[in-house]
């Protein structure tokens, strides 16, 4: 039985759509236009692109540093929490019949109702006391807090997975390390996919974070940049919004590219 | 939370055989697991654990000395008119926000689960504002409410839109409402789009073999079925919102005056700026508290209606 295509909310759907699209359109219009165009009209379609916004924005704000900020955060939180929190997961995983195991399991996982406030003051005196008011720092924060999350989405795979599969390797002779290395990491890729995008859009987009903690400038990441340049932007919103817009940019382009692995890892995510 | 753990029985579990001492394959696990813990006991739940011991005394975060009040700090916080207005400013504004978030999101994942042209290219549309920074899009709004909106208000001669809305006390939070009301959707459709597609379409064809109107179906069929996936967003959604930060930062700072001061931001200006260190933290014990209080209660409730339904 075929339907047909149902046309009011197809048309519905393409008005809503326009809501979402609106504000792109607008930063991309001003970020495209001179002070002058923009008193005009900021909503009109450029008549002359000034690609010259672009290039003073990253001078301006020094983009490619914060560019490698960002990208060297992101990058190796994602990297390390991979590693680190399937392998707690694992270990938790295959041994919650004992007691301190699955004590471990509900004391990672109640952290998810902790808010970030009550926590805020006290960790900038610790971070700054261990010398750790820096990229490294922020780093290792990441792969701490994201395990709350990450070991119940984790935990919850691992618990899927056939032991027999596990116990075939012991039997060949691996240890417990090679068996999660060798057998149940491969295994987990499904979901460490989606582990990472969480991870990825986390720690790109952050800003509260990375304020508290990060104290020299030079090492501010995009969203942070962002707001330090606020005053500094002033009026020159052409400006700014060329400066948004490159800090939007690369998860747009990571969306673009893995879309469907994206929303189908989140939905995963929260799901499980 | 946890629901997979009650059903623990791994029948195959190859240590039951080996029970008897710790064994190599025992120390391993232990070792996978310690760091671990004392990585995330030093830097979450110590942290926490202070957080609860300075509000107890009246340290300001800078001098050297300080001295235990008691629950002198406690008793100041439901004096305070600042932390008055935050709290119900914080709780409205993330009742609205989950409520309209909820509608909108469950409104249109049934229009992109209806047969319509072009169902994935929408839905990667959709889902967009969700890989924006927070604070960005908290600025390109700002943008909009102080420069566009005005500007469209007086050519359509619309009074009330002539003046930028972020400017005035008592509207403010409506510009905060609409950029996370914009924002958050994307997640929440994208949920309930995979909620929706558990529900098997021939209950829908029997019911509508039946008589039933679409209104019918969805309050008969489309909603019980989707009930816990509801149950996550409303309880993940009035977490999150509860937490406002960003966006208020890149939008008001809190203000004006400080009628868009949430919770998260005063504890932050209070504890980093305004030198009330040990009193913005019973403040964030109060918050903890309440957040707890908040998700468990939603827990509670929406899981007994799936449960009726």
């Amino acid at each position: 039985m075929k339907q047909r295509t149902n046309w009011p909310v197809t048309i519905l759907i393409i008005l809503g759509s326009l809501i979402i699209l609106f504000p792109l359109y607008m930063s991309f219009s001003i970020a495209l236009k001179n002070p002058q165009e923009l008193a005009k009209s900021a909503l009109a379609f450029p008549t002359v692109f000034r690609w010259e916004n672009f290039t003073r924005a990253i001078e301006a704000t020094n983009f490619f540093n914060a560019l490698k900020n960002s990208a060297l955060i992101t990058g190796a939180t994602l990297i390390l929490t991979i590693l680190s929190n399937s392998l707690v997961a694992y270990a938790v995983a295959r041994n919650m019949h004992k007691k301190f195991f699955k004590g471990l399991y509900f004391y990672f996982v109640s952290a998810l109702f902790i808010p970030f406030p009550i926590i805020m003051l006290p960790i900038v005196k610790q971070t700054s006391a261990l010398g750790l008011n820096n990229p490294g720092g922020l780093i290792l924060l990441y792969v701490v807090y994201g395990m709350a999350i990450n070991i119940f989405i984790y935990v919850g795979y691992i618990r899927s997975i056939p032991v027999e599969l596990e116990e075939a390797a012991i039997i060949d002779g691996c240890n417990t390390w090679q068996v999660f290395w060798k057998v149940i990491f491969p295994l987990l890729m499904p979901i460490n996919a989606t582990i990472g995008i969480l991870t990825c859009l986390w720690a790109w987009n952050d800003f509260l974070l990375p304020l508290i903690i990060l104290n020299d400038s030079a090492h501010a990441t995009l969203p942070l940049v962002q707001y330090v340049f606020q005053s500094e932007f002033g009026t020159d919103y052409n400006l700014a919004f060329a400066s948004y817009l490159m800090a939007l940019a690369p998860m747009v382009v990571v969306y673009l590219i893995a879309q469907k692995w994206i929303i189908g890892g989140v939905v995963k995510g929260s799901v499980k | 939370m946890g629901k997979s753990s009650p059903t623990l029985t791994p029948p195959v579990d190859s240590s039951k055989k080996r029970k008897q001492k710790f064994t190599k394959r025992d120390w391993a696990f232990y070792a996978m697991v310690i760091p671990a813990v004392l990585l995330f006991a030093t830097f979450h739940t110590f942290p926490a654990l202070q957080g609860i011991y300075y509000s107890f005394t009246n340290w300001n975060g800078i001098s050297l000395e300080y001295d235990f009040v008691g629950f002198k700090n406690y008793i100041h916080l439901f004096k305070d008119k600042v932390v008055k207005d935050s709290y119900i400013f914080t709780f409205s504004f993330a009742i609205m926000a989950t409520i309209l978030v909820n509608v909108i999101s469950l409104a249109v994942a049934i229009g992109l689960n209806a047969k319509i042209k072009g169902r994935n290219f929408f839905r990667a549309i959709y889902f967009l504002p969700n890989v924006l920074g927070v604070l960005i899009v908290g600025f390109i709004f700002n943008f909009f409410f102080t420069n566009i909106l005005p500007t469209i208000g007086e050519r359509l001669d619309i009074d009330f839109l002539t003046v930028n809305i972020l400017g005035s006390e008592k509207y403010a939070w409506v510009g905060i409402l609409l950029v996370v009301v914009w924002q958050a959707c994307a997640f929440n459709i994208i949920l309930y789009l995979a909620g929706l597609q558990t529900v098997p379409s021939d209950l829908y064809e029997a019911s509508g073999l039946d008589g039933a109107n679409h209104w019918q179906q969805f309050w008969k069929i489309t909603f019980p079925m989707i009930a816990p996936f509801f149950t996550i967003n409303m309880v993940l959604s009035m977490k999150n919102f509860l937490m406002v930060f960003d966006q208020i930062v890149a939008m008001t700072g809190g203000g004006p005056g400080h009628s868009t001061t949430s919770i998260s931001l005063l504890i932050y200006k209070g504890g980093f700026q305004g030198g009330e260190f040990a009193f913005q933290s019973a403040n964030a014990v109060i918050y903890f508290l309440l957040i707890m209080f908040v998700s468990i209660f939603q827990l509670k409730i929406l899981q007994k209606r799936e449960v009726d339904m």
